[in-house]
């Protein structure tokens, strides 16, 4: 096995180009597990921990563009507040121990369904930025999982940042799972309420191929809360329209049945998700001051 | 590969390291600390919890050349008497195996917050497995140790 610790964004992207087998380790939260428990055993591995740029954000354009390599734990205590619905998937993820290393590059890298990063980043339109040295590409984040532990990065290239908007309103995140803490998701749902664009997004977790979107589920309740004016009025949602927007969420999913839960569970459950975030994110919304 | 790092104040040098091996391999293999205990190697258990540049890890989890240059204080250089203390009087000690990672834990737990909740005396300790106690006693001597500050 071969070891590579680029101290800089520019050599690491040369090493990248010259080794494109060259497994990159972040917080290691996932590598490591392969390696220790001899899973996978790179020809080479790249250390992505010396790199300045990749643990700093900035704001940039009217967007928070946060590196690759910012923790999960720095993430809830340095932007919790521009960004509560990716903070609270944060605050679900492993332990203090795994929060202190891991990071959302990391959980991008997987690309695992369940990845708990995931759900909020679809909901509030992210968009990955990776770089190689032939230049640097934005990603919509709904086009960057292509499938299970699949994403458009290719060999060349490293992930740089996330690019996201400060929440402009309430954002809610969910997690079924066994315990409290320390736990796969069986599924996952976010929302993010938009009040200066009149737009719901929506995020889901564990319940399908990669993690998807519900867009039938956003536009129906977009209408639902133009028509009746509600945005304005900040009056609850009514019952049944909650209820329908969990089961559009419930139908956009496309679970299987696996050791974690069933595919009618999990549907069951993502429109139970849904409908109790939705109803959090409105009174949120509705009571703010 | 060679791989330089300070662990509890002290250099360590170790020659001949396999590019894959964890920083708790080094410590325990090379260095001949085996207080971090090894019962997972998947960051499930928390028995390898250690400060890496001040921050509590899994050091199963960090590569051995992650480590490199870096400052690791291990459960045999934790300023922890407190704690420890506190786990025996309270009687959170049984087969003893998950208590380096604890004391380590609720040492960065009390760093952060001198006087948890027990919510947050949980919240802090869900990454750290004790398959003897049940926890009760665990969360007594973390209370203990945050009174006696
Ligand atoms: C005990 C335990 C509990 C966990 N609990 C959860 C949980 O609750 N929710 C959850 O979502 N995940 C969980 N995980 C999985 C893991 O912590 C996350 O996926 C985490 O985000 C990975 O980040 P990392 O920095 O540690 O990634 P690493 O392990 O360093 O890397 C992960 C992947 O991403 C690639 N990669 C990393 N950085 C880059 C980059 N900048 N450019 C290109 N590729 C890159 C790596 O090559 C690798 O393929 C858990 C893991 C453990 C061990
Ligand atoms: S051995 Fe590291 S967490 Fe279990
Ligand atoms: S005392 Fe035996 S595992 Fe905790």
């Amino acid at each position: 096995m071969e070891f590579f610790q680029p101290a800089t964004w520019a050599e690491a992207l040369q090493m990248k180009a010259a080794h494109p087998e060259a497994v990159p380790i972040a917080g290691g939260t996932d590598v490591m597990v392969e390696i220790n428990l001899d899973h996978q055993r790179p020809a080479a591995i790249m250390d992505l921990n010396r790199i300045r740029e990749l643990a700093e954000w900035e704001r940039y354009d009217g967007m928070l563009r946060i590196g690759a390599g910012v923790t999960y734990t720095r993430l809830i205590d340095e932007l919790g507040d521009r960004l509560p619905g990716l903070a609270m998937a944060s605050r679900t993820v492993g332990s203090p121990q795994i929060r202190n290393r891991g990071t959302v590059g990391g959980n991008l890298g997987t690309a695992s369904p369940a990845g708990d990063a995931h759900p909020p980043l679809l909901a509030t339109d992210a968009i990955v930025e990776l770089a190689s040295t032939s230049g640097t590409r934005h990603v919509a984040i709904h086009e960057f999982f292509t499938g299970p532990k699949r994403n458009a990065m290719r060999k060349d290239e490293l992930i740089a940042a996330f690019l996201v908007h400060p929440a402009t309103g309430p954002q809610q995140f969910s997690k079924v799972g066994t315990r409290n803490a320390m736990v796969i998701a069986v599924c996952s749902f976010a929302v993010s309420l938009d009040p200066t664009h009149r737009s719901v997004g929506t995020g889901i977790g564990s319940a399908g191929p990669t993690p998807l979107r519900a867009p039938r589920a956003e536009h129906f309740i977009e209408d639902v809360l133009l028509d009746e004016n509600l945005w304005n009025r900040k009056a609850e949602v009514s019952a049944s329209a909650l209820k329908r927007f969990g089961d559009l969420v419930a139908r956009a999913a496309k679970p299987i049945d696996d050791v974690r839960g069933t595919a009618a569970y999990r549907r069951h459950a993502l429109a139970v998700l849904a409908r109790r975030c939705m109803t959090w994110a409105w009174n949120d919304y509705r009571l703010a001051a | 590969m060679r791989v330089s790092t300070t662990v509890n104040g002290t250099p360590h040098v170790a020659d001949d390291v396999w590019e894959g091996e964890s920083l708790l391999y080094l410590l325990r293999e090379r260095f001949a600390l085996f207080g971090s205990k090894n019962a997972c190697e998947q960051g499930e258990c928390g028995s390898c919890s250690v400060y890496l540049d001040g921050t509590l890890v899994c050091a199963c989890l960090v590569l051995g050349g992650q480590a490199n240059g870096r400052e690791i204080v291990t459960i045999e250089g934790l300023d922890g008497a407190k704690v420890q203390q506190a786990f025996v009087v309270a009687g959170a000690v049984q087969c003893g195996f998950c208590t380096p990672g604890l004391v380590v834990a609720a040492h960065d737990l009390l760093n952060r917050v001198p006087n948890p909740t027990d919510a947050q005396i949980r919240e802090a300790l869900a990454g750290n497995i004790c398959r003897c106690t049940g926890y009760a006693k665990i969360i007594d001597a973390v209370r203990l140790a945050a009174g006696s500050a």
